[in-house]
């Protein structure tokens, strides 16, 4: 097979995993350095950052950030982060690679559409980046791209033409990569699994990448759509989302006949499930981590998937509460509030199953689990933060603060990055034959666990405050008072910025020189903890699929090998756990 | 490494709770009348979140300590009353208590907008624009005149497109770049926009609510302290969305109707 | 000889190096180059005719006294071609009662609002001045202005500055491919959008300085009077660039004006004022001498 069958344009699903895993690594660098251009400039607004015209023709005269400028890498960062890192990561790039495995197929039904769905992902990307490069920039209107600023064309300022069509584009082709890999998920679990793999006894990773892909498909289906009518009000002359008699710059324009709370509705419909889905697949893996390392399955394996079910389904019944102030009936908002505070029922339940199940567990503690552990620490946190935001009455305080930014960062953004630490430490070996670096992976754990909270919990006591967000610099008086918090966060951030770079090294260097490791160095039950090589051979399992005679967490039982017995194993277990 | 994370995880859970006992950074002094339940609201929700959140941080911490590097030949036990009574305890705890606040939490709503404004509130028009405020007050005749988007010009403060030469109720608005209300008399803000999404935010007053191009929204309030406050955007709005603001003063009602007539001179 | 400047940079008849002489002065069109060679000519064929009848030997004082009266002329070009060029003057005046200016509020941006809390600033639209003249009109040639004079761009650099959150000048008149700086004198961000015609030659831009921002150095390709200035952030904020090609000028609170440097020609004169529009009148332009155009607008 040549070079480019072999690594370019592979069917194989675990080089697919690994191309989308390279993806969100490169996007996850280029997100993280825009954050730290954009916490710089919010702690000294004035400071000339050394080299900073080059990514942009007008956007830094002298090497000083333009207001339009922080508003396009606040854009990009957010857009970056969101799509290609956090639902292309857990989702995308572990599930490709493990779905197949943990359900004992030797591929995904349709080895082309997934293919497919990597590259047209990555050109997504390429069309993204590339708005740096044309014309007055990216975008400016945040990665919610809210109507009519988005969709009024070049006259809305800089950034927004060329720049918005790009990001709709690049978008409206994520969408299609994402919908095309869902389809594989779904047919994988629900077709490809192996004798005796009843759904059951399926791995909770596996459920929570098809949970998420059952969103996916559901969600991106009217993301899709939307940005398409954007890119029509663009260049087609059309205006589902500008009404008439808007005056910008002392011009009438000449729409007439949209809605722009229309876009919001649209968006959002997308938006909250989105968040769900880059959620889910973390709380699968953590789980899966943590009941490796803790030598004891959870409480109630059917708890936990009905939960993480009750939230994908929830997930789509709860959008407006992006929306309490927009303008909608505000009926409507206390509509949308109720399952919202529904909503925290099924996360109470998973976070009190994880503590649960903790109790009277024989924890091992390494990286992998240390970073499981801070997943659950920071999703409390964000997620308590989450009974505020879902009250319309506080609401109007906190809407737009930078509460909302904390939020939505320690529950969705740290939380995910450590599900996403979690599982690499956790399955690099079966994908590359070594181990990682434990010293090394225990300083990238302290640097990232002590820093995200430094820089993400003062966001809330800015937001009380009334910090309002996406301001490039707060020249409004009451606000002068938070530059110096806003300073120690920037210090923090960089810090915490900084020492990703061990996790790169540690990446790249275990890769090629990491101390070999065994078929199953953790002592784990699933099957890709079966295969007959390490890294899995291209069929997975070699002549013969395994066959399945046990649930997928046989921990804490008298077996040959241990403590364990894995699903493959036919050995006959004592004292097994019975299933809720 | 167990026992330090553990410790970690408490430090950071108190230190992290230090700013909240202690109010340090909190909500500005309210000075509406419709606030009080929507502050009651915040310090229950504050309580709750609190509570949840200090338990669940010492509990990881807890067991982190206590069930990290076993001992050899100890075995896993399961906690008392298993799963199920976690799903209990999660529905009865957590998600009582957040029916509840939402319960509650519907009459500070409802103040803010499902009670109209009273007959005698004062009107004042606010319409947002990349990138200022800009505010209208009906005269003595009590009534706006007419907008007429294309004529709307910046250039000669013309912000409205009022018409005066030709709509009688526009010869005497007053219109103006910062906004004064008399202290202890309901106003009647009504809402729109000139071009884009904006949103008006003052966090004394308890108000926030999106402008929306194409619709005419209104809130109303009742200012109870005199002061300068300011109105900032809240909703993305372009380039200089960071800088749209406007003050908006508090006065007694006399030092508010002179306030007026000077406007009203600089017409 | 050509009107081309360049094609006149070349040796002539009298072995003299003419590309100091000839090279273009600060709004000095090189229409003044066929001056030169008139004389130059006029001198060339004199001395043939003379040639032709009699003894060459006779015609070497003449000679000498033009070939000297040639080098004064070419090297002394400048102050030859001053006296010929003429100037266009007058005053501009508003009849009627000016519209009442808004005084502007900008309390949204402290430091300006500060800066002018003694004197306010009103809009601009019509500024009159206490003897009815109406400033900031630009007055320029707008037909009959030869190509070479037209199309030749001065080298000066003028400002365009952002202070107190105003536009100094409000009104600036630069020509085609004439470089201006843009230049921010606040201690804040302001955004320069200056809004040409649609679908017209010269393309609409916007672009931030930040305090501490170099000045934006940039030029116009295309003539267009005039262009409107915005700032995006400070909405009261409005200028005009009017881009012409030749001599222009700009009217000051008693309406006066001067285009100095005319090249003497039948031109039409076009006064523009951005609330009443353009006027136009013909004028004539003598060698060395001053014509006067007055324009009236009516307020209404």
């Amino acid at each position: 097979m040549s070079f480019i069958r072999k690594y370019i344009f592979s069917l194989d699903h675990k080089v697919i995993g690994k191309q989308y895993y390279g993806l969100a690594l490169v996007a996850a660098l280029v997100g993280m350095v825009l954050s730290w251009l954009m916490r710089i400039h919010l702690g000294w607004t004035n400071f000339a950052i050394p080299g900073l015209h080059f990514l942009s023709a007008n956007g830094a005269p002298g090497n000083v950030m333009t207001p339009e400028f922080y508003l396009q890498l606040m854009t990009m960062h957010a857009t970056i982060m969101v799509f290609f890192v956090l639902t292309t990561a857990p989702f995308a790039a572990f599930g490709n690679y493990f779905l197949p495995i943990q359900v004992g197929a030797e591929d995904m039904p349709f080895p082309h559409f997934n293919m497919m769905s990597f590259w047209v992902t990555f050109v997504g990307f390429v069309v993204l980046v590339a708005s740096f490069f044309v014309g007055d920039g990216p975008t400016l209107g945040g990665w919610t791209q809210y109507a009519p600023l988005s969709a009024v064309g070049a006259i809305g300022g800089p950034g927004e033409g060329t720049g918005v069509v790009l990001w709709a584009t690049s978008i409206a082709i994520f969408c299609v990569g994402q919908l095309l890999g869902s389809l594989n998920f779904i047919t994988t679990t629900l077709d490809m699994r192996t004798r005796g793999m009843s759904l059951w006894r399926l791995p909770l990773t596996a459920w929570g990448w098809f949970i998420t892909s059952c969103m996916g498909l559901t969600a991106f289906a009217v993301l899709m759509p939307a940005c398409i009518l954007l890119i029509l009000d663009h260049v087609a002359g059309t205006s589902f989302f500008v009404p008439s008699n808007l005056v910008i710059s002392d011009q009438l324009q000449p729409h007439s006949g949209g809605s722009t709370l229309l876009w919001q509705h649209l968006f959002w419909f997308f938006g909250h499930p989105e968040v769900y889905i880059a959620i889910v697949p973390g709380m699968g893996i953590v789980s899966h981590v943590l009941i490796t390392n803790m030598r004891k399955p959870m409480l109630s394996h059917r708890v936990l998937i009905y939960s993480m079910g009750a939230l994908a389904v929830l997930s789509y019944m709860v959008y407006g509460h992006h929306m309490f102030v927009s303008g909608m009936n505000p009926i409507s908002s206390l509509a949308f509030s109720f399952p919202t505070l529904l909503i925290t029922i099924p996360s109470t339940i998973i976070v009190l199953i994880w503590l649960g199940s903790l109790y009277g567990a024989k924890l091992r503690i390494n990286t992998a689990t240390l970073f499981a552990l801070g997943f659950i620490s920071m999703f409390i946190s964000g997620g308590v933060s989450g009974f505020f935001l879902a009250q319309p009455s506080i609401d109007i305080m906190l809407h737009a603060t930078y509460f909302v930014v904390g939020h939505f960062h320690m529950v969705m953004g740290v939380a995910a990055m450590f599900g996403i630490f979690a599982g690499t430490y956790f399955w690099f070996p079966k994908m590359f034959g070594r181990m990682m670096n434990e010293t090394l992976g225990k300083v990238h754990f302290w640097c990232s666990f002590v820093g995200t909270y430094a820089i993400f919990m003062p966001f809330h006591y800015l937001g009380m405050a009334g910090n309002v967000r996406r301001y490039q610099a707060f020249v409004v008086d009451y606000m002068h008072p938070f530059i110096p918090v806003h300073r120690f966060i920037t210090v923090a951030a960089l810090f915490t910025g900084a020492s990703q770079l061990i996790f790169l090294y540690n990446l790249i260097h275990s890769r090629f020189w990491g101390v070999p490791a065994t078929d199953n160095p953790w002592q784990g039950t699933s099957l890709e903890w079966s295969t007959p090589t390490t890294p899995p051979p291209h069929n997975n399992f070699g002549d013969k699929l395994p066959e399945v005679y046990h649930d997928p967490y046989q921990y804490g039982v008298e077996s040959t090998v241990g403590d364990y017995v894995m699903q493959a194993s036919p050995e006959k277990v004592k004292s097994a756990h019975e299933e809720a | 490494m167990a026992k330090v994370f553990a410790v970690t995880i408490i430090v950071i859970t108190i230190l992290s709770a230090i700013p909240v006992v202690l109010h340090t950074w909190w909500l500005a002094p309210d000075i509406s009348t419709h606030g009080g339940p929507i502050d009651e609201q915040m310090s229950e929700t504050m309580a709750e979140a609190g509570i949840s959140f200090l338990a669940s941080q010492i509990i990881l911490a807890l067991f982190i300590w206590r069930f990290s590097n076993p001992r050899p030949g100890e075995k896993i036990r399961n906690l008392p009353g298993g799963a199920p009574g976690l799903v209990a305890a999660a529905i009865m705890l957590v998600g009582a208590e957040v029916i509840a606040l939402g319960i509650f939490g519907v009459k500070a709503w409802a103040n803010v907008y499902f009670t109209p404004p009273q007959a005698n509130a004062m009107p004042v028009q606010v319409q947002a624009g990349q990138f200022a405020f800009y505010f209208r007050y009906p005269g003595p005749d009590g009534k706006f005149g007419p907008l007429h988007p294309e004529m709307i010009s910046e250039t000669s403060q013309n912000v409205f497109g009022l018409d005066v030469d030709h709509d009688p109720d526009s010869k005497d608005d007053i219109v103006t770049a910062e906004m004064a209300i008399p202290i202890n008399r309901e106003i009647h803000l009504l809402m729109h926009s000139k071009d884009v999404g904006h949103s008006f935010f003052v966090p004394e007053l308890r108000i926030q609510q999106d402008f929306v191009p194409g619709l005419d929204l209104s809130v109303h309030f009742t200012a109870t302290k005199t002061g300068r406050y300011e109105i900032v955007c809240t909703q993305l709005c372009g380039l200089g969305h960071y800088n749209m603001r406007a003050f908006l003063s508090v006065m007694s009602q006399e030092d508010f109707d002179s306030w007026l007539k000077k406007q009203a001179a600089m017409q | 000889m050509s009107r081309d400047p360049a094609a006149e940079i070349s040796p002539n008849l009298f072995g003299l190096d003419q590309a100091n002489g000839l090279k273009p002065i600060n709004n000095n069109p090189p229409a003044r180059q066929p001056e030169a060679n008139n004389e130059a000519s006029a001198a060339r064929g004199q001395e043939t005719k003379f040639m032709k009848t009699r003894c060459k030997y006779r015609f070497a004082p003449a000679f000498s006294v033009l070939l000297l009266l040639s080098f004064v002329a070419v090297s002394w070009n400048a102050k030859v071609d001053a006296a010929a060029t003429g100037k266009i003057t007058g005053t501009i005046k508003l009849t009627g009662t000016p519209p009442h200016q808004k005084t502007i509020d900008m309390s949204k941006e402290p430091f300006c609002a500060k800066e002018h809390a003694a004197n306010p600033v009103t809009t601009e639209g019509v500024v009159a001045g206490p003897n009815g003249g109406l400033k900031w009109v630009v007055v320029y040639i707008s037909e009959g202005l030869d190509p070479a004079s037209a199309n030749q761009v001065p080298s000066v650099t003028p400002t365009f500055d952002q202070k107190n959150c105003q536009y100094i000048p409000h009104v600036m008149a630069v020509d085609v491919n004439q470089h201006f700086k843009v230049v921010n004198s606040d201690p804040h961000s302001h955004n320069i959008h200056p809004l040409p015609a649609p679908g017209g030659p010269n393309h609409e831009w916007n672009k931030s300085q930040p305090q501490g921002a170099p000045p934006i150095d940039t030029a116009w390709t295309a003539p267009e009077v005039a262009i409107h200035v915005k700032c995006n952030i400070h909405p009261w904020m409005s200028g005009y660039m009017a881009v012409v090609k030749g001599p222009s000028a700009i009217s000051d609170e008693n309406g006066s004006y001067t285009l100095d440097n005319v090249p003497p020609g039948n031109y039409t004169l076009t006064a523009w004022q951005e609330t009443y529009g353009a006027q136009t009148q013909k004028v004539t332009v003598g060698a060395g001498a001053t014509a006067k155009a007055d324009f009236t607008y009516r307020a209404k």
